[in-house]
């Protein structure tokens, strides 16, 4: 046998299989998948659409009235952080750490799917949800609550895409960190505690003391909740947009470099 | 093999876990165009940490990987659709259904059977709607198989492939991989059946604590081995006493109680020699046992050199 090495010899010609529908492909399963899971399906799906509600009546009208607000600029932004929070992070770092766990991102990995593609084909069903959602609860605060179609729609575009990415991003930085689908419960909480209370979800910002307000503010999850709500009622200032815009853009970068430094494809040894 | 291209080429690939321990410690070896080549070796070789540096899963610590001339691990995009792999152990969804399961790598593997032909190759066509949990370790083996299968790859990477099934399922993916071969597919598998290796690849390596301890075809390997006449000294008798060993094309000897094994290249010569003598002695041999190398002997020798526990398991998946 003689030591001569193929160069770039050609592949067949086949038809090759474009990246959406590699992704496609893979997110069918995961819907597939997303149906016969019935605790993800509870967390993502019930419980954001129910918890806004024990928001609304936490607060007195006139406390609101007091801090400026009415009850729609309360019960919008708790809608679709609660959204975010549960049906996209939290339904994320599970099915991220059981595809993990049972090997299933090890195996995709040998195919031709690319690592980002199998993490954004994998996180597409529990976005579509946490999206739908937002829909809904922006139609059911329209007609409910006299809240109305968004002033500024570019900034509620805006805050909602920033929020899916980086609550998809700290799902999976959080599945890298968690052994099982067990203890993801446990380690997905401080982002979630977080992100509850001090990004405007659970509690308007403008009813927590001014310093702790500005820290607020620098949250992950701040950023898109303020353009969000600013994007329904009209009055954020280009100044404070650009602001969270920058802060979210921050925080975007550092959640795709924590993915890519510290995500496992395989269980631990 | 009548081949003049190498498909895989593997220049001292080393491989180190968590910066401390070297599970590949310079591993070179090559692989012509519609070979089957077996990597044998015990659990805790480095077979399967060697074959994931192939399929570019990891980037090796030092050394050099070429597949299709390829870089397996920097160029991963370029390599994936003409390869195929199948990993030790699945790594399936146990919710998803047989088809499902298929369908989904359809969607995503350029050029690919379709979802029926795939499950009647490997006997899975009347299993497709049974969810994965429900299958049997065997039917999973055979699942992953297709997969690995279902984009008519130019190489294909087997990690243990008949682990797991029962005689006659190992006898379809042996039928299965030698119709690839004939069909000029180029077939990387690991085992550690020896029966698997010495029927089904043209040529093998013998892995032992990250190394290539033998490798050549089958026949080479065994022919490498030295013959073995062992039998028990006769009373009264010291191995001293026997004729000069060395004439005789005895290479080596060792004692062990009143049992004496000798070594040698030239087995006819040897035991005529040793017999002669001990009819003309009036001795008999008793226990006489008179051995030709074998690939078991080869893989045995091999792995006793583990450390003890380790040992004892290689000797009871030997006889597995």
């Amino acid at each position: 046998m003689s030591t001569r090495t193929i160069a770039e010899s050609p592949a067949p010609e086949r038809t090759t299989v474009t990246g959406a529908r590699r992704m496609a492909a893979l997110a069918r399963a995961e819907v597939t998948l997303l149906g016969r899971s019935k605790g993800t399906l509870f967390t993502a799906a019930c419980v954001p659409l129910v918890l806004p509600l024990s928001v609304r009546s936490a607060f007195d009208e006139a406390d609101l009235k007091a801090a400026g607000l009415t009850s729609g600029d309360v019960m919008l932004p708790a809608g679709f952080g609660f959204s975010l929070v549960f049906a996209v992070y939290a339904a994320l770092t599970g099915i991220y750490v059981a595809r993990r766990e049972e090997l299933v991102l090890k195996r995709l990995r040998t195919g031709e799917l690319r690592d980002t593609e199998i993490l954004v084909g994998a996180a597409l069903p529990a976005v579509v949800l946490g999206l739908a959602q937002c829909l809904l609860l922006a139609v059911g605060c329209a007609l409910l609550l006299d809240v109305g179609a968004p002033a500024a729609p570019h900034l509620a575009v805006a805050g909602l895409l920033f929020g899916v990415v980086l609550c998809a991003a700290a799902g999976a930085v959080t599945a890298s960190f968690s052994r099982s689908a067990e203890s993801a419960q446990v380690t997905g909480l401080p982002f979630m505690f977080l992100s509850l209370m001090g990004s405007g979800i659970a509690v308007p910002l403008e009813m927590l003391p001014d310093r702790l307000a500005s820290f607020c503010e620098l949250l992950p999850l701040s950023p898109a909740i303020t353009l969000l709500r600013g994007g329904w009622t009209g009055d954020l200032g280009a100044y404070e947009a650009l602001g969270a815009v920058a802060t979210a853009l921050a925080w975007a970068v550092i959640a795709v470099f924590a993915v890519r430094r510290w995500f496992r494809w395989e269980p631990r040894h | 093999m009548n081949t003049n291209e190498h498909v895989i080429e593997v220049t001292d690939l080393r491989r180190v876990y968590g910066g401390e321990f070297e599970a590949v410690r310079g591993v070179t070896f090559a692989v012509g165009r519609g070979e089957v080549f077996a990597l044998l070796g015990t659990n805790g070789a480095g077979k399967t940490s060697t074959v994931e540096l192939l399929e570019g899963l990891a980037p090796p610590a030092g050394g050099r990987v070429r597949v299709l001339g390829h870089d397996p691990y920097t160029e991963r995009a370029a390599l994936r659709p003409r390869i195929g792999v199948m990993l030790q152990e699945g790594g399936f969804s146990s919710e998803l259904t047989v088809a499902e399961t298929v369908r989904m790598w359809a969607g995503f593997t350029s050029g690919a059977r379709p979802v029926d032909e795939a499950l009647a190759m490997v006997g899975l066509a009347g299993r497709a709607d049974v969810r994965i949990k429900q299958l049997s370790g065997g039917e999973k083996r055979r699942l992953d198989l297709t997969l690995a299968l279902l984009g008519r790859p130019e190489v294909l990477f087997l990690d243990e492939p008949t682990t797991g099934l029962d005689a006659e399922g190992r006898k379809e993916t042996w039928e299965l991989v030698r119709g690839l071969r004939d069909t000029g597919t180029t077939v990387l598998l690991t085992t550690h059946y020896l029966e698997e290796a010495e029927g089904l690849a043209d040529r093998l390596a013998i892995l032992h604590a990250g190394r290539i301890a033998a490798s050549g075809t089958p026949a080479e390997v065994t022919a490498s081995q030295p013959s073995r006449i062992s039998f028990e000294l006769p009373d009264g008798y010291l191995p001293g006493d026997l004729p000069p060993l060395a004439p005789l094309g005895i290479t080596g000897h060792d004692v062990e109680g009143r049992m004496l094994r000798l070594r040698t290249n030239e087995l006819q010569r040897a035991a005529t020699g040793l017999l002669v003598w001990a009819e003309r002695s009036g001795v008999e041999l008793r226990g006489l046992d008179v051995r030709q190398g074998s690939l078991e002997e080869a893989f045995l020798r091999i792995a006793r050199d583990v450390a003890v526990s380790g040992a004892a398991e290689a000797e009871k998946e030997v006889a597995a």
